[in-house]
């Protein structure tokens, strides 16, 4: 019989679904389960966390659902993969070991921690060494932010999580390790795929990008017949069942909500995509052009066909760098006339802002309810039965922010009229935490892999 | 006869920095060489006319039937320096379905397209 490795997905960014996980090992026979946390932004505000406190940096909630599947590990053989370890991933392993002691299953969990991922120590040795880190989009060199850097990490692959899963570990944590290696490095490892299997690998990607979002190809933020999708109060998140040859079906688990579909299938394939022929990682470029979707059974695609080619010797940087200040203020206005009150109010505010010398970088006004995501093509939204006037500003100087957000109140009395939603406060200022992508020659990254238990 | 993209395909959305991608996939696999024709880079940059501080950039996958674009200069920044409602891009989508074709009658029958309202 053809040996069928099952990844799960449980957790498609930081702040999805507790449930997922355990649901995902609960809910029929699964292999792996596969949590991703994080986001571009999400690593600047770990490594603001872990300057105040050296034990924090990583993914808090992982340690909430390793506690919801520790049945499934400890007694099932369940292992997980995740990217919880953030700027941090030693002192997310302690949590996780900790956790199993005080649950008692101390030397059921062997946690195997990636590092090396981390390039904020070693920034000025990369720099004095060549790598100039210049901004991928904008080709500006690194020395333009250097003061203001407050993370940077490398995007790693596959190999290093396939070392510590051979090295008997059944919990998987990293730090900036690619989305998609998640998946397919369980995959790698379970059938042996050499690092040079260009077509296998790529499958592995091309599974992993299905999954990386959780229940997005399921049914969940699915346009395609939405209004049809059964049971979304109780969705199931992915599974994929890869076969040793690269081909591999998506599933869920029976019982659960949610669709998977060609179609549903497919709005994931494109989500995030950038030249389909060239979806490039560490591990393969995969080309997205060669996939083949069939449905095979109810709630159940194949995937196979997908063809990959050499990887680049570049690995991908994630910089995060401190850029200024930014707040957003709202006021709803009602019918009658609430786009031209909400018009109104925001010249009457920019007028007071621009008299007491106040400047930004960027001033953005918005009108949800009538234009705010589609700009002019929305039609004049004249009857409108409510807008949301927005407004947004962006400066190097934190004080004209501070001076702006206590501009909007006042409005409520002292502008137009029909006016409310104003409840929250004055709105928030908050630094903005900007991201620059850059690449770096693979051979300056050096991977370790520990298994602790 | 005029064809509204929503009625003859899906799409996502998602972000990479300043740049918005749209995927748009045909409903059915024998429009699909309709909207490769059709959805030209002048015509999806004319109906994003004013919303793009960039060029628009269009790739295709016939095994999907689906097309994707990358809108550059679409997000305000992008990302944590956005200031817009949806500074990661996620309904772009829905604003490239509001276009609406033209489609010779005989063509609509025969792809059996349903008429715009």
């Amino acid at each position: 019989m053809t040996k069928v490795v099952r990844v799960a997905s449980g957790q498609g960014f930081w702040g999805d679904w507790l449930e997922a996980p355990r649901r995902q090992v609960e809910g029929g026979p699964v292999d792996y389960l596969m949590l991703d946390y994080l986001a571009e932004v999400t690593m600047s505000i770990l490594q603001k966390q872990k300057e105040r406190d050296p034990r924090m940096g990583y993914a808090r909630d992982f340690v909430g659902a390793i506690e919801s599947v520790l049945p499934a590990i400890a007694e099932r053989g369940v292992k997980v993969v995740a990217n919880a370890g953030g700027v941090n991933p030693e002192a997310c392993a302690d949590a996780i070991l900790a956790l199993a002691a005080q649950k008692g299953a101390r030397g059921a969990v062997k946690v195997g921690v990636v590092t090396g991922d981390d390039l904020l120590p070693r920034l000025d040795e990369l720099l004095a060494a060549g790598h100039a880190l210049a901004n991928m989009d904008t080709g500006e060199p690194l020395a333009a932010i250097r003061d203001r850097v407050l993370s940077a990490n490398a995007y790693i692959g596959s190999t290093p999580i396939v070392e510590a899963l051979a090295g008997g570990a059944n919990v998987v944590i990293t730090g900036r390790s690619t989305d998609t290696a998640l998946t397919m490095a369980p995959l790698r490892h379970e059938f042996g795929w050499a690092a040079d299997d260009w077509d296998r690998l790529a499958a592995g990607i091309v599974a992993g990008h299905i999954l990386e979002c959780g229940a997005q190809c399921s049914g969940g933020n699915c346009l395609h017949e939405w209004r049809t999708i059964p049971d979304l109060a109780n969705v199931g998140y992915p599974i994929a069942e890869a076969r040793a040859d690269g081909s591999f079906t998506i599933a869920k688990h029976p019982g659960t909500g949610g669709r998977i579909s060609v179609p549903s299938v497919t709005e994931q394939l494109v989500y995030e995509m950038g030249d389909p022929a060239s979806y490039i990682t560490p591990d393969v470029i995969a080309d997205f052009t060669t996939i083949r979707l069939e449905q095979e059974g109810p709630d159940r695609v194949r995937v196979h066909g997908i063809r990959g080619r050499e990887a680049t010797p570049f690995l991908k940087v994630s910089i995060a760098y401190r850029a200024g200040w930014k707040a957003v203020g709202t006021l709803v206005y009602a019918w009658p006339d609430a786009l031209e009150k909400a018009e109104l109010a925001d010249r009457v505010l920019r007028e007071r802002l621009d008299r007491m010398g106040c400047r930004f970088d960027t001033i953005l006004t918005e009108f949800v309810g009538a234009s705010a995501t589609h700009g002019p093509l929305a039609g004049d939204g004249r009857d409108a039965p409510e807008v949301q006037l927005r407004v947004g500003v962006r400066s190097p100087d934190k004080a004209m922010v501070e001076r702006f957000v206590r501009e909007i109140a006042p409005l409520v009395l002292n502008g137009p009229p029909s006016v409310t939603g104003f409840a929250g406060g004055r709105p928030k200022v908050e630094e903005i935490v900007a991201y620059w992508p850059a690449l770096v020659d693979k051979r300056a990254v050096r991977t370790a892999v520990t298994v602790r238990e | 006869m005029r064809v509204r993209l929503v009625d003859i395909a899906h799409a996502r959305s998602g972000d990479k920095g300043d740049t918005a991608n749209v995927g748009v996939i045909a409903l059915r696999p024998e429009w699909y060489t309709l909207l490769a024709r059709e959805l030209t880079v002048e015509r999806v940059s004319s109906h994003f006319r004013g919303m793009l501080r960039g060029d628009v950039v269009r790739f295709e996958l016939p095994n999907l039937h689906a097309l994707n674009f990358l809108l550059h200069g679409a997000l305000d920044g992008g990302g944590t320096l956005s200031l817009k409602t949806d500074a990661q891009g996620k309904v772009w989508s829905t604003a490239l379905l509001r276009l609406v074709l033209d489609v010779a009658d005989d063509e609509a029958r025969r792809l059996a397209l349903p008429p715009a309202p």
